[in-house]
């Protein structure tokens, strides 16, 4: 789960990372005044959209698409500059690196004190999967595409493992701050803010905390410029106070849906839809369906134990989709038992007034009882004995060619 | 043989006396696999019912351990307490017989707590954690065997193909291709997709070289990390037995989260595209469909001379 910056710099504040004064605003009256009350000069005013590359991003009308500004992120040097960056962010679309052509519509803004920049360094903390730990991550080269940085200049991204059963240790963030090139004031603040920065990934269940740029100023104060947070949604059972962060409308609507009932959806933009359990058969009936060549519409894995109710909402959730031509249900039976599922698709068809083709590959606990069901049903569903068939299958019923 | 699990290795059940718990004990004690007792604190000394015969239920793991000498536990408890469970079982092996094998099946687990969970672990070198969300660890027998999770028994057969999987349903697809060619299986472990767990691919294959019942080994992999190519690298040097792999998320876009926490594709690493291109690299014959695992496993041990 993704926040906004002005929300990870709420977070960053409360636990003792430096930033500077901000304010978050949503309409343009409020972003000049929060101008005036900050009593800067100079001030940034930067789109709230939870996507990167908002800087170099562009600003769309959202019905024409026409150009309003390049640049999601403006430096103001006046009451009317951030008057005018409000009006041409706010309500209008976003396109970046990040979002896609689709863009985002900006709701909120940052307004935040201008600062005497020294130096622009990076410094992310994540989970490391290969070592099973924390991971922190710093560059000199602050303000790039870190991702370039590791690529060509590997020898410029400094890495530090925390080790769980000690936690991040004095040595640790000397090595790391002296490879940074901090001396004095200046190492003394980054060992400040790096213990509160660990110390914050660590109680609020962070899964990435990203500060690019972070910077030294003039005064040698190590300041966090940019937040990006992340949270492990495995935690949200002991953070009540997500609910409050979370923005529904950076979100799939279908997709919040979909997780509330107890099924995992990702759309995609085939014209296959397909109904699977399980993660990894749901990812491998996609591949298999792109092998035969056809596109699948959509990721949906019903669960382990998907009742009727699940399997009917699962396919009005794919047949929401209008590019949907065809559907293919895979069902490895485990604890979930075929005869089930045969009745719960035959209840979803008729409910739901199919008229696409269906094709049903069905295996594992009770599958005679199931490929029986279905057998003697009048509706028109196709069975298949296994996944290549039923991939072949539904490409066929549509029209593609195998 | 097998690995680390025996046939008739004695199991406990952490949470045996929660809904997924004692469903799913039920299903192993019908399987023929030996659960010996369960543990649930606060509800010591009761009874659970499974398959008309009555099985004991300690309030901690230590008690259990001592009274049954069990050489497994497998936890259903509930994604808060789950961690923690997985650290109590871990502490009551090391100290009471140096050893043991702890399978956790739940879903949803913290993340920090898998990392906390799984460093505690590694300090215990007697004992080997299998999963979070995985569907376990099933040896089948001549008759019944060790079933220790949520997988259907009942698709299983002894036999001498080893198969590892990040995927559950697909493990049972792995499991019925190598049926469909007449074989049956040594061990199918699920290790589950989450992005920190315990045992990994590399421990599995190390197992399976070194395990004579097993002949050849099934590898399924999924997109995220890059456990696959580590293991594949690995392969190359150290195991002489036929390996056929898959991996699933060809078609995942990037970003995008599918299912699984692990199974996602950052700044254009870990795709499937990678992990099959190290999977050849080492000589790991692949299949791009899983319903022709079977074929490819079957030449496989052709070409290896272990079939005519």
């Amino acid at each position: 789960m993704n926040i906004h910056e002005y929300q990870g710099k709420a977070l960053f504040r409360s636990h003792g990372v430096k930033v500077l004064d901000g304010v978050h605003c949503t309409s343009v009256e409020s972003a000049v005044s929060a101008y005036d009350s900050l009593q800067s000069k100079v001030v940034a005013v930067k789109s709230q959209i939870h996507a990167g590359g908002r800087g170099k991003g562009n600003l769309y009308l959202p019905n024409t698409r026409d150009l309003v500004m390049e640049g999601g992120v403006k430096i103001a040097f006046s009451r009317e500059d951030v008057h005018t960056y409000a009006t041409n962010i706010l309500g209008n679309l976003l396109v970046t690196k990040q979002t896609g052509y689709e863009g985002k519509i900006v709701n909120h803004l940052y307004v935040e004190s201008g600062c005497d920049i020294a130096h622009e360094y990076y410094l992310a903390l994540l989970v490391d999967r290969d070592q099973k730990s924390v991971l922190i991550m710093a560059s000199t080269e602050g303000g790039m595409d870190i991702e370039e940085v590791a690529e060509e200049t590997p020898e410029l991204l400094h890495k530090i493992n925390v080790d769980p059963n000690v936690g991040l240790m004095g040595y640790q963030i000397r090595d790391l701050g002296l490879a940074l090139g901090l001396s004095g004031a200046s190492h003394k603040s980054f060992r400040k803010m790096l213990q509160s920065l660990y110390k914050l990934f660590v109680q609020e269940d962070c899964a990435m905390v990203e500060i690019n740029p972070l910077v030294r100023t003039g005064g040698d104060e190590m300041v966090a410029l940019d937040a990006k947070v992340s949270f492990d949604e495995n935690a949200e059972f002991r953070h009540k106070n997500w609910d409050d962060l979370r923005d529904l409308s950076e979100e799939e609507d279908v997709e919040i849906r979909a997780k509330e009932t107890g099924l995992s959806y990702v759309k995609l933009d085939g014209n296959i839809g397909c109904l699977v359990n399980g993660a990894g058969l749901a990812m491998a009936t996609m591949d298999v369906i792109k092998l035969y060549g056809g596109e699948p519409a959509n990721f949906l894995d019903v669960g382990g134990g998907a009742n009727e109710e699940q399997v009917k909402t699962a396919f009005s959730i794919i047949l929401e989709d209008p590019n949907v031509k065809g559907i293919l249900v895979n069902i490895f039976g485990g604890i979930m038992r075929c005869d089930i599922i045969a009745r719960g698709v035959i209840a979803a068809t008729e409910a739901l007034d199919l008229n696409v083709p269906l094709v049903v590959r069905l295996a594992g606990t009770n599958v005679d009882e199931g490929k029986a069901i279905l057998a003697s049903s009048t509706l028109n569903i196709h069975p298949a004995d296994d996944l290549a068939e039923g991939a072949q299958k539904i490409v066929e019923l549509i029209g593609g060619d195998v | 043989m097998g690995i680390w699990i025996e046939e008739n290795a004695k199991l406990l059940v952490q949470g045996i006396t929660g809904k997924q718990g004692m469903f799913h004990a039920d299903k192993m004690v019908e399987y023929g696999t030996n659960i010996v007792g369960g543990c649930t604190p606060g509800k010591g000394g009761q009874t659970v019912e499974l398959q008309g015969k009555n099985f004991p239920v300690w309030n901690s793991m230590f008690e259990a351990i001592k009274a049954t000498d069990a050489d497994a536990t497998v936890i259903y408890v509930p994604p808060p307490f789950a961690g923690e469970a997985i650290m109590e079982a871990a502490d009551a092996f090391d100290q009471i017989k140096g050893e043991g094998v702890v399978v956790c099946i739940t879903e949803g687990i913290p993340t920090l707590d898998m990392v906390k969970a799984v460093a505690f672990v590694e300090n215990r070198p007697g004992v080997r954690l299998i999963g979070p969300n995985c569907p376990g660890i099933i040896t089948p027998g001549e008759n019944g065997g060790a079933k220790i999770g949520i997988m259907p028994g009942h698709i299983h057969a002894k036999g001498r193909i080893g198969i590892v999987s990040k995927s559950g349903t697909l493990t049972y697809e792995a499991v019925a291709q190598t049926m469909s060619i007449g074989e049956g299986q040594s061990t199918c472990v699920g290790i589950g997709g989450d992005p920190v767990n315990g045992t990994g691919f590399i421990d599995c294959l190390a197992a399976f070289e070194s395990d004579s019942q097993t002949e050849a080994i099934v590898m399924i992999g999924e997109i995220g990390g890059n456990a696959e190519q580590e293991a594949a690298a690995w392969a190359k040097e150290n195991v002489t037995k036929p390996i056929v792999g898959f991996v699933a998320g060809a078609t995942a876009p990037p970003g995008k989260r599918m299912g699984h926490a692990g199974a996602i594709i950052s700044g254009g690493k870990g795709t499937a595209e990678e992990k099959f291109e190290a999977f050849e690299a080492a000589g790991i014959a692949c299949a791009k469909d899983p319903s022709e695992l079977g074929a490819v496993l079957l030449d496989s041990l052709i070409k290896a001379g272990l079939r005519r």
